[in-house]
């Protein structure tokens, strides 16, 4: 589904050019449960952006389904963004004056879906991940399980081929922390395809494939065995 | 989940969503909205009640000005003072320089619709014990005409009862007022003017103040009548000597060529040389009147300007609070762009707040500068006209005002780069 050959990253900082992404080629398979991992600096947050269409490649190639990503303009990857994927943070980025339902609803409006239809796709997205009864609460009423629970549900609400996590976990106690990535488990059996960028070993566990970075390069790439 | 290929390049979203967003925003922060919309409500206000003031004023001269007789000439002794002359003149040099006879002269020119000499002054007037002083004017019965006025009881007295010195007399609404009391028809009555009796004939309509003078403060008699009895100008000099003379021309159109045949007629009958100075002078009420009309137009325009500076600070508080706004939810607009907006949405729903902002407040200074100049107009003694593009205009300037100040904070909004922008605190 996903194919980067050769990807190269570099940032200008004054004097200083540095190389996030060295020279990186990678594939992903619908329906991977797919860790990247890496001390902080080495490159695994800059490559999720690129994944994500929120930033650009300084070189190399990115295709996600044979389109060429890497030469989309800024409304093609806002389109793509809307639609291919969806983005879970550390820091739920939830809209605060929003309930539940009006922030899983978001991508939905800007994918030009009915107001009828997106409400009862929130609602049943919300049910989904075990939110049914808190649908109309704000961010500030809820938990932090709780909030980004309903940020996956507005991850999933188009429906995206790539679902990527930056560190979901890590806002989170460890018993919440293991309630949300029980629903990533739960999600990827029923065919998403996962990228969860972590440096929590024991998140990493729970993938069925670790990509291991280290200054801007891939240094392993494991798997369990099927 | 099945892979679908839908369309990457179009923009899906409906326009109205957008407006939702913006409405949203606005709604969020009541106080904070109330007060940046505070700009916009003042200085729409300020334009709608200087706009009122400026125009109400300019009816009102307009009314003062066309009640002192439209396409007239007024022709007086003395010569002319300055370039363009006063509108106000005393009788100047050669007192007694016009005659009944230059009048009459004047009947022969082209485009001369009415001509009345007059004679005027002061003098007391009783009857049944209430006294008032007031203006007399001796004319001739086409007085009626050169100056506009119309009778409303009674009549004018002809050419015959002038001929003859019959003591007749047609009075303004203010002399009625004074001498008769409110409502009372004095046609018929005697009364006298200084030692003479006279008997009332007409009352002439309704005036109102010119400004200066009130012109319904006025006793309209023959003018052998006026000239002998009542006003006595005995001083030397020729006796059909008159104080002035009214020339109603037919039309605006031969008016002005009036004016200069009536100086050139005037000139050869008086004997006065090229180069030398006019023993009479002629003024054109009509372009006083244009004069006027320009300078309360100026005057009304000066008033919106003033008003419409107070309508950009408004501006400039919707595009402080805008920039603040966009700053504050930085990390909101990095979400926006992450889960799908695209910069022009952004830079919409951003441009699309500081209008609503605006629009809102041109919409409630509407409601109060209309109210504004209503109250003034009511409590004030001051004619307030409500033009009937305050509406249109409040929502035109209001809206304009939003797109340009909330232009560049929604710029900066869609420039974000949304992983630094998800990234801020």
């Amino acid at each position: 589904m996903i194919r980067i050959d050769n990807l190269t990253k570099t940032y200008v900082m004054g004097d200083n050019v540095i190389h996030a992404l060295g020279g990186v080629s990678l594939g992903i398979d619908r329906g991977e449960h797919v860790a990247i991992i890496g001390p902080s600096g080495s490159g695994k947050s800059t490559l999720m952006n690129v994944l994500g269409g929120l930033d650009r490649p300084t070189g190399g190639d990115y295709r996600f389904e044979d389109d060429p990503v890497a030469d989309y303009d800024d409304d093609e990857l806002a389109s793509f963004r809307n639609r291919r994927i969806g983005f879970v943070f550390q820091s739920f980025q939830l809209l605060p004056r929003l309930t539940a339902v009006q922030n899983v609803e978001l991508p939905m409006i800007y994918a030009g879906i009915a107001p009828a239809e997106r409400r009862d796709r929130a609602v049943a997205l919300l049910e989904r991940v075990g939110l049914g009864s808190r649908l109309e609460n704000r961010p500030t009423q809820m938990s932090g399980g709780q909030q980004q629970r309903v940020a996956i549900a507005r991850a999933l609400a188009n429906a995206p081929d790539l679902l990527l996590a930056d560190e979901p976990t890590g806002a989170l106690d460890t018993a919440t922390g293991q309630e949300v990535l029980a629903l990533f488990d739960e999600l990827n059996s029923q065919g998403l395809t996962l990228c969860i960028v972590t440096h929590d070993t024991e998140v990493a566990a729970r993938a069925r494939r670790r990509v291991a970075f280290r200054d801007g390069l891939i240094v392993s790439d494991d798997r369990n065995a099927a | 989940m099945p892979h679908d290929p839908r369309p990457l390049t179009s923009s899906a979203m409906s326009p109205l969503e957008l407006v939702r967003f913006a409405v949203g925003a606005i709604a969020a922060h009541p106080m904070r909205s109330a007060l940046t919309s505070l700009g916009v409500v003042i200085g729409v206000a300020a334009v709608i009640m200087m706009t009122s003031i400026g125009l109400g004023a300019q009816q009102r001269v307009e009314q003062a000005l066309s009640s002192l007789g439209t396409n007239m000439l007024v022709v007086r002794p003395g010569a002319p003072r300055g370039a363009g002359g006063g509108f106000v003149r005393g009788g100047g040099g050669s007192g007694a320089s016009l005659t009944v006879d230059d009048a009459e002269a004047m009947r022969t020119l082209d485009g001369v619709k009415a001509i009345s000499p007059a004679v005027n002054g002061g003098a007391q007037l009783v009857y049944d014990g209430a006294n008032w002083a007031s203006r007399i004017e001796g004319v001739t019965p086409e007085y009626l005409v050169a100056r506009d006025l119309e009778i409303v009881s009674g009549q004018m007295f002809d050419q015959a009862a002038a001929d003859s010195g019959r003591k007749v007399a047609v009075l303004g609404q203010t002399v009625v007022r004074e001498l008769f009391g409110e409502g009372v028809d004095p046609v018929g009555q005697r009364m006298r003017i200084g030692p003479i009796p006279f008997t009332v004939v007409g009352v002439l309509g309704e005036k109102g103040q010119s400004g200066f003078q009130d012109q319904d403060d006025i006793v309209v008699i023959p003018l052998d009548a006026a000239r002998s009895r009542v006003i006595g100008r005995g001083s030397g000099s020729r006796g059909n000597s008159v104080n002035q003379i009214y020339v109603k021309a037919v039309d605006e159109d031969s008016l002005y060529r009036l004016e200069q045949d009536v100086a050139e007629l005037l000139r050869q009958r008086h004997r006065i040389r090229p180069g030398q100075e006019d023993d009479f002078n002629v003024q054109n009420l009509t372009s006083i009147q244009e004069a006027a009309q320009s300078s309360t137009a100026t005057f009304t325009i000066l008033l919106a300007a003033v008003a419409g500076v107070s309508l950009v600070v408004g501006g400039v508080g919707i595009m402080n609070i805008m920039l603040v706004s966009v700053t504050e939810r930085t990390r909101e607009i990095g979400l926006r762009m992450a889960i799908g907006a695209r910069r022009s949405d952004v830079l919409t729903q951003f441009a699309l707040e500081s209008v609503a902002l605006s629009l809102l407040g041109g919409l409630i200074g509407l409601l109060l500068g209309v109210g504004g100049a209503l109250l003034m107009s009511k409590f004030g003694d001051w004619p307030a006209a409500i033009p009937a593009w305050a509406a249109p205009l409040a929502i035109g300037f209001s809206t304009f005002v939003g797109v340009v100040f909330g232009a560049y904070p929604a710029w900066r909004a869609a420039q974000l780069d949304p992983i630094e922008a998800l990234r801020r605190e």
